[in-house]
């Protein structure tokens, strides 16, 4: 079982050590020369007269919400498929009761307008 | 025992990070070229020698190496140190569980030829993607800049969105082949289907002369449907055209990593080339057999040769044979990507978000459901 992650710990370290390689090589290679001008936010040459740090638009926070939904179902899916052929005809009239609520769901979000941008 | 696993990930970080990345940057400035009717990247040379502009990607990252890393006023400095390496790492160590050939054996050993083979393989990709999400909400918030705020909200809603597209419609695939391990997804796809089986589901025998109609047992012919949704999926999560509109240049000028310059906007760019690759990957293996060969399953070529040549000597090449497809199938799904990518205009946000949430996410469920009722119908 820990074997699993053997292989995958490796990769681990073996990615890290290359970003983080790549990035040591480019701070001493980089030149340093900082002032005021060339650290402002990039805003096509104007000063910057909207802070980005602020509310935003309520849509995101609804994607966001959904996702967690869908997504949570989506793992309740896996296992599922996994054993399917064994569970059979009963395991297939189970899945349809747990989408139907979550499709209904769906549905009401698209008539609600939930979905539109 | 660790050694057999570095030499195997060494491998993989050689060939798909170090080798093939930068020949896909080249061929995405030659296929645009192509398509374009230009001549491309043909300039940066080593006294006089061009090499079809193979050098760029060398000119490339020797020129981010090279220039200055500036952090903006009222950026969050370890926000923003951090995204890049975020944005580039899960797109690198996904391929640790991609197999790239089967499980051969000489004599009393047995090799495997992927990193980490673990039942939950293409679980464990889809959660290693799903970090990239952080990288991109990341960097577009730490940089305090209007513009890398919008990219960074759009990219996240866009990739969450997609994540459950991509997850629903790889169920049918795993109610095909009843794993998510990508090892045995691949030995299942090393064989043939037999086109008119299903005449024997309604009480009848399939004539002798049917029977020689057969095709791959690939999963994009069990879930042709599932192929073009992943691929969409896959696709959009990975924000290049025609799903760019987080850094969609005459909008929000590049988006999320607008503030990087130098090696991090390089590894964000890196990782989405490396990116194209993973999709590749994963549809290839999952949907297009992964290192199978079409026709000749790994025991007849070792039986076959074997019996003239040596069991060795055939397994030896069946490894190299093995490989080669892989690579082959990979190529393939790369340039359809490049193809797609040069191909098709951007999507306008609203078009991207409706395709997910009311085109792909009800005809993945649909696709679940249909799936079920037709192999319980089959196999009875």
């Amino acid at each position: 079982m820990l074997a699993d992650f053997t292989g995958i710990l490796v990769i681990l370290i073996v990615g890290i050590v290359l970003v983080c390689g790549m990035l040591g090589v480019h701070l001493l290679l980089g030149p340093r020369r900082e002032f005021s001008e060339k650290q402002e936010p990039f805003e096509c040459g104007e000063k910057q007269i909207v802070s980005p740090r602020q509310r935003y638009a309520v849509k995101f926070y609804m994607v966001a919400i959904l996702f967690v939904i869908f997504d949570v179902e989506a793992i309740f899916f896996y296992p599922w498929a996994a054993v399917f052929a064994e569970l059979s005809w009963f395991g297939y009239w189970a899945i349809l009761v747990f989408t139907l609520p979550l499709a209904v769901g769906l549905l009401y979000e698209w008539l609600k307008g939930g979905l539109e941008w | 025992m660790p050694i057999e696993e570095i030499c195997k990930t060494l491998f993989i970080i050689l060939v798909i990070v170090a080798g093939l990345a930068p020949i896909i940057t080249w061929i995405e400035r030659k296929q645009s070229a192509l398509m374009q009717d230009r001549i491309g990247a043909n300039r940066a040379d080593i006294g006089g020698i061009t090499v079809l502009g193979l050098l760029h990607p060398m000119a490339d990252v020797l020129k981010l190496m090279t220039k200055e890393d500036v952090v903006p006023q009222g950026a969050n400095r370890m926000m923003h140190m951090l995204a890049p390496l975020i944005a580039a790492l899960p797109a690198i160590i996904a391929f640790g569980v991609i197999p790239w050939g089967g499980i051969y054996s000489f004599g009393d050993t047995t090799i495997k030829m992927v990193a980490a083979d673990p039942d939950w393989g293409l679980l464990y990709i889809f959660a290693i993607g799903s970090i990239a999400t952080y990288g991109a909400i990341m960097a577009g918030w730490a940089s305090n800049n209007n513009w890398s705020l919008l990219g960074g909200l759009r990219a996240s809603a866009q990739m969450i969105s997609y994540e459950v597209t991509l997850g629903l419609s790889v169920v049918g695939i795993f109610m095909v082949f009843e794993t998510l391990k990508l090892t045995d997804m691949v030995m299942a796809q090393d064989t043939t289907l037999r086109v008119f089986g299903f005449i024997e589901v309604f009480g009848g025998t399939v004539p002798a002369f049917l029977d020689w109609v057969r095709l791959p047992a690939w999963g994009i012919f069990y879930q042709p449907l599932g192929f073009v949704m992943f691929l969409t999926a896959m696709m959009a999560e990975n924000k290049r055209p025609p799903f760019d509109a987080p850094e969609g240049e005459s909008e929000l000028i590049a988006g999320y990593f607008l503030e990087y310059s130098g090696m991090r906007f390089g590894l964000f760019y890196m990782s989405e080339f490396i990116e194209v690759i993973v999709i590749a990957g994963v549809v290839s293996t999952i949907f297009l057999g992964g290192w199978a060969i079409p026709f000749l399953d790994q025991a007849t070529i070792i039986g076959g040769i074997g019996s003239f040549m040596g069991e060795g000597f055939a397994t030896g090449l069946c490894v190299i044979l093995h490989f080669m497809t892989f690579m082959l199938k990979l190529i393939v799904m790369i340039w359809l990507q490049m193809l797609l990518r040069w191909t098709l205009p951007r999507f306008r946000y609203d078009q991207v978000m409706n395709l997910c949430w009311k085109g792909l996410l009800p005809l993945s469920i649909a696709n679940i459901l249909i799936t079920g009722a037709v192999m319980l119908l089959v196999r009875g």
